[in-house]
């Protein structure tokens, strides 16, 4: 299981906080991870339906989408970021 | 000297003149400190407030990574970078940067540069309360942000 949690309105068009999830086999990177999000709801392809505009962070650090997700602890979504 | 960089990431406002003091007192050697304030922004009275979404374990973690570039990157005797959480109206305050040198120069440099990186690698979002009470937008981030981190790229 990989715990997957989500901010702002990937968190809202998505409809949860965080949950954990089994990923098959074949889900191998980060952009694996969006495509097949992308195919487990309306809301999973809402929030993702512009895969490229998700930032992503794997145990609280940003990677690309390139990113391998094996042994991921933590695996984030969420938009670019507007703080400051 | 211990040269940790200082971060707090809370919902409670901040005191400049307190923060100032906690890296200027008792140093002699600090020649130069320069503060940067980002407040709550209303152009045109429609808004009641921001809610400043954020990642608690990572936005820590992210801003003191970019704080100890900037230690790295320039000859400072002090760092301290704050951002808040929650609720915040107009006029209040969002983000506090301190930076503390010999010179000027560095303590101007450190300050727009942590500044610059925190916009867009810092895990916070802004989402937008109406002052009619209608529910905002989420603030989209600027590509001209994006642009201002990129100019210091070694």
């Amino acid at each position: 299981m990989t715990k997957i949690v989500y901010f702002a309105w990937v968190r809202e068009r998505i409809g949860k906080r965080e949950e954990e999830l089994e990923l098959p086999a074949d889900v191998k990177t980060v952009a694996d991870l969006l495509q097949w999000l992308q195919g487990q709801g309306d809301g999973y392809a809402h929030a993702l339906q512009h895969p490229k505009v998700i930032r992503v962070a794997i145990n609280e650090e940003h990677v690309d989408h390139r990113e391998p997700i094996a042994g991921a602890r933590e695996i984030a979504l969420f938009p670019p970021m507007t703080g400051g | 000297m211990s040269l940790k960089p200082t971060v707090r990431i809370q919902p409670d406002d901040f005191d400049l003149a307190a923060e100032v003091a906690a890296l200027t007192n008792g140093r002699p050697g600090v020649g130069a400190v320069v503060t940067f304030t980002g407040l709550c922004r209303d152009e045109g009275g429609i808004l009641a407030a921001l809610e400043l979404e954020h990642y608690p374990g990572m936005a820590k973690a992210e801003i003191a990574r970019i704080a100890n570039e900037a230690m790295n990157r320039w000859p400072l005797t002090g760092l301290t970078a704050i951002h808040r959480y929650g609720r915040i109206k107009p006029g209040e305050n969002i983000v506090l940067v301190v930076a503390a040198s010999t010179h000027r120069q560095a303590a101007f440099e450190a300050a727009s540069f942590l500044m610059d990186y925190l916009k867009s690698r810092a895990p916070f979002w802004k989402k937008e309360h109406n002052a009619d009470g209608s529910q905002g937008d989420w603030v989209e981030a600027k590509d001209s942000d994006e642009d201002a981190a990129r100019r210091w790229a070694k």
